[in-house]
């Protein structure tokens, strides 16, 4: 037990450093492939929506976007639950990591979702229970975040951040259920958000592929960030005073 | 009998100290050592379990601290830098409180406790307006109440007059003589009889006994 | 079970001494209340539509207001400490705790709110409907708020954080809670609301202490 321990303490982020560096530009490249392959399909293949005209479009950003923020929230709060069990620094590395690029993506759905809302609904926003929830996720994303930077003892920050997402992670269904529920009670002469009847294969080639490289984006950005926590951290070990005379 | 086996503490990205161990055995005490800042107290809060070591283990009767935390906790008797008493109760109504999550001392006991460190037990004075030496000497009086058998004191002597030092010491003693085990902090020599060690943190003369 | 009791008695007894922090929530509860008709205007049925919204979001507010001096005293002069190396588990010493918060701060604003209700027209039966909400919604808000203020403590700026930390927890609190007078009053029934906040307090009665142990020991480390 304690072999591994010591494992994950100290031979873990000196691993990982260099293993991460040479990772990052493969992951990089292919969000890049995938963009251009999923932005092509998105619009030049996938035909006209009979309804919404172009400006459907935007959901080849939008709902990838959307399940990115969703899936990295769990993914943050995995890191820090595996954190607080095993004491590994280096998955609260991961998960400080990975909370700015999931708020990202809940922002980015926020946007496209109101640059979309305008010429369908005629409105930025509406308390629709999507928009409303992801509203409600970004905050969660701002909590942990701000707390993070709030406390001064980086491990403290930590281990309080790691616990934030749990308690998060756990809430984020009854959120969900909550506004559904307070939605479908309040459901005024309110727009509702229309499903798209059948969904053409191109249009669905166009998401995947753009989910793709949101993932593949989501794990160089996080791996990028986690480097610079890592060196940030680690500064006064002996690997990265190696590192830094090597690069002098 | 408290165990400390290659204990590592770490505060933010600082070592504070690696590879600490000593045996602390029944009816003997140590003093542990070191500059300002070198992480006594750190030390210190390891040793209660308050603090989780970065590698290395603490056990208290051959049983490591967070297997058996409550029976660890019921023989301990812990004293911070904060006295841990409210001050808007009086010296009293503190020792009550603080002794009724274990086990409820009697009025008597405490009169008794109070006396010993020199406070007017009858005082209705919130801890307030005490000075801080009267208000370590209320936290202190938790020293004569109860059975505890490890008692890890940090700067017990800070703030207190002479007189009171000698009161804390004669308590110190007494615990001593049952076979109780102290771990201490100070600044100042501690004159205590029995088996005494001091532990450096963070000098050059560091010895382990 | 002794260590529940002795906590909760200490709480309770401080809490007496400094009557004046129950004063200050109550003021804010009403000086929330009373600032929304200014704000809105007199009329009568509109105040009567958004009573209950407005109650249930100003006792959110006050019950925020007087989280940090949950833990943040006890905290600073020691005690905490001394409690968190009871003989007894931290949860439980944190769930006499989180009582002691509800019975010193938000049992007073269920006993008011009929009062303030009364000043937006509302009827006997949604004023009864408000405090039964409030009386099951209440001990949700300590309970989340136990932890906000747990995660926070010794923070810089703490106030703002714990209620960024804790806006999105209380939504569903909100959501059912403040939903139970219209779902009465449109004749659905507030059963369904009720028994939400009903489950939802039993799960958190259960989860936040522990949670709430897990904040402080890594705030007291």
């Amino acid at each position: 037990m304690f072999s591994l321990f010591n494992w994950f303490r100290y031979a873990s982020p000196q691993t990982f450093y260099p293993l991460a560096g040479r990772m990052i530009p493969w992951f990089a490249g292919a969000a890049a492939v995938f963009a251009a392959a999923g932005l092509y399909v998105g619009f030049f293949v996938a035909p006209t929506d009979a309804q919404q005209s172009e400006v459907y479009r935007v959901i080849f950003i939008h709902v990838p976007v959307s399940w990115m923020s969703m899936f990295i929230y769990l993914v943050m709060a995995a890191w820090g639950a595996i954190g607080l069990a095993f004491n590994t620094r280096l998955s609260f590395m991961m998960a400080r990591s990975l909370a700015p690029t999931g708020a990202l993506f809940a922002f980015l759905s926020l946007w496209t979702g109101a640059l979309w809302g305008r010429p369908t609904w005629g409105t930025w926003w509406v308390w629709d229970a999507r928009l409303t929830s992801e509203l409600i996720l970004l905050f969660l994303y701002l909590g942990v975040m701000a707390l993070q930077a709030a406390i001064d003892d980086q491990r403290r920050g930590d281990r309080a951040g790691a616990l934030l997402a749990i308690i998060g992670a756990i809430n984020v269904p009854i959120i969900y259920f909550s506004v559904v529920w307070w939605n479908t009670l309040h459901q005024g002469a309110s727009v509702s958000l229309t499903r798209a009847p059948s969904m053409a294969r191109a249009m669905l080639a166009g998401m995947l592929l753009m989910s793709l490289a949101c993932w593949m984006y989501s794990i160089a950005v996080s791996l990028a960030r986690a480097r610079c926590i890592m060196l940030e951290r680690e500064r006064h070990t002996a690997w990265v005073g190696e590192l830094a005379g090597s690069a002098s | 009998m408290l165990e400390v086996s290659a204990l590592c503490c770490m505060r933010g990205e600082r070592e504070i100290f690696r590879d600490m161990s000593f045996v602390l055995a029944d009816g003997a005490w140590i003093h542990i050592r070191g500059e300002n800042g070198a992480g006594k107290t750190t030390l210190l809060k390891a040793l209660t379990g308050l603090l989780r070591p970065a590698s290395g283990s603490v056990a208290w009767n051959g049983i490591p601290l967070h297997e058996s935390r409550d029976d660890f906790h019921r023989d301990l008797l812990y004293l911070g830098h904060a006295n841990g008493i409210k001050d808007d109760l009086d010296a009293a109504e503190n020792l009550m409180l603080a002794g009724s999550i274990v086990d409820a001392p009697t009025a008597a006991e405490i009169t008794l406790a109070m006396r010993e460190l020199g406070l007017n037990p009858s005082s209705r004075t919130p801890v307030r307006s005490l000075s801080q030496g009267q208000k370590r000497r209320v936290a202190l009086s938790r020293l004569a109440l109860g059975r505890t058998k490890l008692w890890i004191l940090d700067e017990p002597f800070a703030a207190l007059d002479t007189a009171a030092v000698a009161s804390v010491c004669r308590l110190m003693d007494r615990h001593l003589d049952r076979g109780g085990a102290l771990v201490l902090t100070s600044h100042q020599e501690v004159p205590l009889g029995g088996r005494g060690t001091e532990v450096w943190i963070g000098t050059p003369q560091e010895n382990n006994p | 079970m002794n260590a529940f009791v002795a906590v909760l008695r200490r709480d309770l007894l401080l809490a007496m001494r400094r009557k004046s922090d129950v004063a200050m929530t109550l003021f804010f509860f009403i000086m929330v209340a009373s600032l929304f008709p200014l704000a809105i205007g007199p009329e009568t049925a509109l105040l009567r539509t958004i009573a209950p919204g407005v109650l249930w979001v100003a006792a959110l507010l006050a019950s925020l207001l007087s989280l940090p001096r949950m833990f943040e005293t006890d905290f600073a002069d020691g005690t905490l400490e001394q409690l968190a190396l009871a003989p007894a588990p931290l949860a439980l010493i944190a769930l006499a705790k989180i009582l002691a918060h509800w019975l010193g701060a938000c049992v007073p604003l269920v006993v008011l709110a009929p009062v303030l209700a009364l000043q937006f027209g509302l009827d006997a039966r949604a004023i009864a409907m408000l405090c039964l909400s409030l009386a099951l919604g209440t001990p949700l808000l300590s309970l989340l708020g136990a932890m906000g203020a747990a995660l926070t403590l010794g923070v810089r700026g703490g106030g703002v954080l714990v209620a960024l930390i804790l806006m999105p927890l209380y939504v569903p609190v909100l959501i059912f809670g403040a939903g139970v007078v219209d779902a009465d009053a449109t004749g659905m029934g507030a059963a369904a609301n009720l028994s939400l906040l009903g489950a939802m307090l039993a799960a958190s009665l259960f989860l936040a202490p522990l949670g709430t142990a897990s904040a402080l020991r890594i705030a007291l480390e």
